[in-house]
């Protein structure tokens, strides 16, 4: 009885289903008082979804969220606000032009006849941020005058101060802060829990769960893994349940794998030597080689994503080179890796992949005939021939070549997305997060697809969130963490050896 | 997949087409036309030319509708270009000055032989689109190279052109005696010959843009920049081919503009004719956020604007008044039309069916 007395947050079966994508599927997750609850999960596991239908942002199918006892239906942030539950986002969205005091009293200043009583405001804000977070600074001066973790304070004070909060939710608050400010907010958590608020902290630090956590609840793919005390999991246990490690089933991939593994070409076809970039990753020696699979494995903002990048020439390295077929790469830039005979599927679908407005004809054509040139149009015909023999090989299911590929579901517009890259008929195949947002049957595809592909003779690298796919997929697996290649597997790893070399601990 | 296509021909493929709005507009300024002005579709044979209001429309619509196809391809690409109008008075003064230079020393000087011009027309013309192409190409650097917001880039050379034009005419209004170079604007071929300057750059930027790959790539580009930029576009080239050809097309309409007049006038050539072009594109169903366009359909739109002012003019409106009218207008046709308002009724509806 007194367990449920404490809990002040109830989020029962909540499901959410988006066109093509099953969101959450009957998640649940309590939060009690004074606690600080760790919200955990790759990249599409569902925590963003799961705190917008919290904060009344999206709406549940189904589930119920039950509030200091009582079921509530947030209708939108405000409301949620009004009863108690606070926000604190990844990007300030705060007005930097004005001052911290205006900041924090937007909305609700303080008024003396009829206008704003401005010294009653500034002492407002200051006992704000004095009080409850333990803050000293000049609310008079302009946000934009302070650093990124000051604005971080100025938010959760705003957050605070709206409605008496209850509840603060941190999303990723940390990943634009360095290691003093980090700790600045920590203490200011840590203040805030002994008053007696419910903090949900979503981050991807695995140090900073247990730095602060009392409680982590651990999504994946969208289904509640598991809630646990901090100090009853370990890190590498954590980590195996966010990427998930489910026996690996020995299916037909496996024996693809096998078979497709005697046909890996000796020499490199491409070779990165020494490549980095100041920021972005630490320099980095890595071959590829026709008929191979190279999986990257690593936690989100481990250096994957930059890695792909980096090999791709979407920006420029600082350091080392790359040898592509015998030559040093001088042009580092999407078009030149194209006409190397070099494809990247980029993580980001919606900004980077698809052009929504375009054709799922002129999407699939789109690369190829940037490598050729602005005058050397592929006429209608070779358009719907290639358009055509794309849609039938890769299944998508659209009714026609000609139709704007934002009609189309996740699944069928990445396939779209491949498809321009298999249309520039790439050496080397670059696939970062291809299988994300897409339903199971359609990953096994891809993953078949990037098997059959290497068997080919194309050098493909793959990267996914999903350690199990990367095993499956993989010949070999580069693991990077924190920016860094850290470790290199050759042939047949098992799981624990990878999940320790993602974590960083001994075995 | 045959059978799909059969019904797909009917009424919603008309609708749907990107002509089909515009030319209701046109259609619906011309019935008003039909109905409350006598003569007004009468077309009158003069030694073998062709003259009617309705040869007006297309005569006077010409500058317009010159600027909308170079515009077309600048807000497809999510920009817009808002130093046209200074672009063609500079244009028309460097013309101008090269016919009659009498006003680089201060002196108006009127030239009484209708054949005189101090530099042969081929020069005239050339000089003056090269400098057009240089106002395009400075808009390129502004936006491309230093990524300065399209409006806030080409505004710069709005205000500061006709500034350069005064300049170049040291300041003076030169009057365009030269009888050949009266023809652009003024001369006919059984149509107004502006009308086959139209026809002749319509045709080069349809073939450029849709017989090359130039087209898919302008609307690529605005439709979605990383995309395309990850696809191997060069955006920036991209850019440079659209604002300077955008540029080509400001020098000719400011040539036909100032023919037309028969004066470089660096006050006025070409004085808000920016916004009409815009107009004329945003009638034309190019969204102001770049990406899909259709050339026929901003000339369309170019044809509305210059019908709304044909008609005011006709049942009586005051020039002074018709800035005015005509804003009234557009706002109805601009409702009625764009796709965005489009989209927002069918949000509207769809939201009360929710509730």
């Amino acid at each position: 009885m007194s367990e449920s007395d404490q809990d002040i947050l109830v989020m029962e079966g909540i499901s959410k289903t988006f066109p093509g994508v099953q969101a959450l599927d009957n998640v649940s997750l309590t939060l009690k008082r004074g606690e600080i609850l760790c919200l955990v999960g790759e990249n599409g596991a569902g925590k963003s979804t799961l705190m917008k239908v919290l904060t009344g942002v999206d709406r549940p199918d189904s589930g119920r969220i039950i509030l200091d006892g009582k079921e509530i239906h947030t209708r939108s942030p405000q409301h949620a606000q009004s009863l108690g539950i606070s926000t604190v986002y990844q990007e300030i969205n705060l007005c930097p032009n004005l001052t911290v005091a205006e900041n924090i009293l937007l909305g609700h200043e303080p008024h003396k006849m009829g206008r704003i009583d401005w010294v009653k405001m500034n002492d407002l804000a200051g006992e704000t941020l004095q009080g409850l977070l333990g803050v000293d600074i000049d609310v008079t001066k302009l946000l934009g005058s302070y650093t990124v973790a000051i604005q971080q304070m100025v938010a959760i004070a705003r957050a605070l101060d709206i409605a008496s909060a209850r509840i603060l939710i941190l999303d990723e608050p940390t990943s634009s802060l360095d290691v003093h400010e980090t700790e600045q907010l920590f203490k200011v958590m840590k203040k805030l829990k002994n008053e007696g608020v419910g903090i949900i902290f979503i981050t991807h630090f695995i140090g900073q769960v247990y730095e602060n956590s009392d409680r982590i609840t651990v999504l994946r793919n969208g289904k509640l893994v598991g809630t646990y005390d901090t100090a009853s999991i370990t890190r590498v246990e954590l980590i195996g349940k966010m990427i998930g490690r489910s026996l690996a089933e020995l299916d037909e991939m496996t024996k693809i794998k096998l078979e497709s593994s005697k046909h890996i070409r000796r020499e490199a076809l491409l070779q990165a030597r020494e490549l980095g970039l100041a920021g972005s990753i630490r320099p980095f020696n890595l071959e590829l080689h026709a008929g191979e699979v190279v999986g990257l494995a690593g936690l989100l903002g481990s250096g994957r994503t930059e890695t792909a990048s980096i090999l791709f020439g979407v920006e420029k390295p600082d350091t080392g080179t790359i040898v592509f077929d015998g030559d040093v790469v001088q042009d580092y830039s999407p078009l030149g890796s194209i006409t190397r005979g070099v494809a990247l599927c980029p993580e980001d679908r919606k900004a980077a992949g698809i052009v929504d407005d375009l054709t799922v004809r002129e999407n699939i054509i789109l690369a190829m005939q940037a490598s050729k040139g602005w005058f050397k149009y592929l006429s209608l015909r070779e358009q719907y021939e290639i358009a055509e023999k794309y849609i039938k090989l890769l299944n998508i299911a659209t009714p026609s070549a000609d139709q704007p590929v934002k009609n189309l579901s996740g699944g069928n517009q990445q396939k779209v997305i491949l498809a321009r890259w298999l249309a520039t008929n790439p050496q080397v195949l670059i696939l970062d997060e291809p299988t994300r947002g897409i339903d199971v049957g359609t990953k096994a595809e891809i993953q078949k697809l990037v098997l059959s592909l290497a068997e080919e003779g194309k050098a493909c690298v793959f990267i996914s969130s999903e350690l199990e796919e990367v095993l499956r997929t993989s010949h070999r697996i580069v693991v990077l963490r924190e920016r860094e290649k850290v470790a290199e597997f050759v042939g047949e790893v098992d799981e624990n050896t990878i999940i320790h070399a993602i974590a960083g601990s001994e075995a | 997949m045959k059978k799909s296509a059969i019904p797909s021909f009917a009424w919603k493929n008309i609708t749907e087409s990107r002509l089909f709005f515009p030319l209701v507009a046109l259609s619906l300024i011309l019935l008003f036309d039909f109905i409350f002005i006598p003569g007004f579709f009468a077309i009158e044979n003069r030694e073998g030319n062709l003259h009617g209001s309705l040869i007006d429309i297309f005569r006077n619509g010409s500058t317009v509708m010159l600027l909308a196809i170079g515009m077309t391809l600048v807000i497809a690409t999510g920009g817009v270009d808002l130093s046209v109008g200074a672009t063609m008075a500079i244009a028309a003064s460097m013309a101008g000055i090269l016919m009659n230079p009498s006003a680089l020393k201060n002196e108006v000087f009127f030239v009484t032989d209708p054949y005189y011009t101090f530099q042969p027309l081929w020069v005239v013309i050339v000089a003056a689109l090269i400098v057009a192409l240089i106002c395009g190409l400075w808009n390129v650097v502004l936006v491309a190279y230093m990524r300065i917001q399209p409006m806030v880039a080409t505004l710069i050379l709005m205000i500061s052109g006709r500034g350069i034009a005064q300049l170049i005419t040291n300041g003076l209004r030169v009057q365009i005696t030269y009888r050949p170079y009266a023809f652009l604007g003024q001369g006919w071929i059984v149509l107004p010959f502006s009308l086959y300057i139209v026809a002749i750059v319509l045709t080069i930027t349809w073939i450029m843009t849709r017989k090359t790959a130039i087209g898919m790539f302008i609307e690529s580009v605005g439709i979605n920049f990383r995309s395309s930029f990850f696809s191997g576009i060069d955006e920036k080239k991209i850019k440079l081919l659209v604002y300077t050809f955008c540029g080509f097309c400001a020098g000719i309409a400011g040539l036909v503009a100032s023919s037309n007049v028969r004066t470089s006038d660096a006050n006025n050539i070409g004085l808000t004719t920016e916004l009409d072009a815009i107009l004329a594109v945003v009638i034309g169903g190019t969204s102001m956020s770049g990406g899909r366009f259709s050339l026929l359909a901003s000339i369309v739109g170019a044809l509305v604007m210059q019908a709304i002012t044909q008609s005011m003019y006709a049942i009586g409106v005051p020039a002074f008044a018709l800035q005015a009218i005509k804003a009234v207008v557009v706002i109805f046709v601009i409702l009625l039309f764009s796709e965005q308002v489009r989209g927002f009724a069918r949000g509207l509806t769809a939201q009360k069916k929710e509730v």
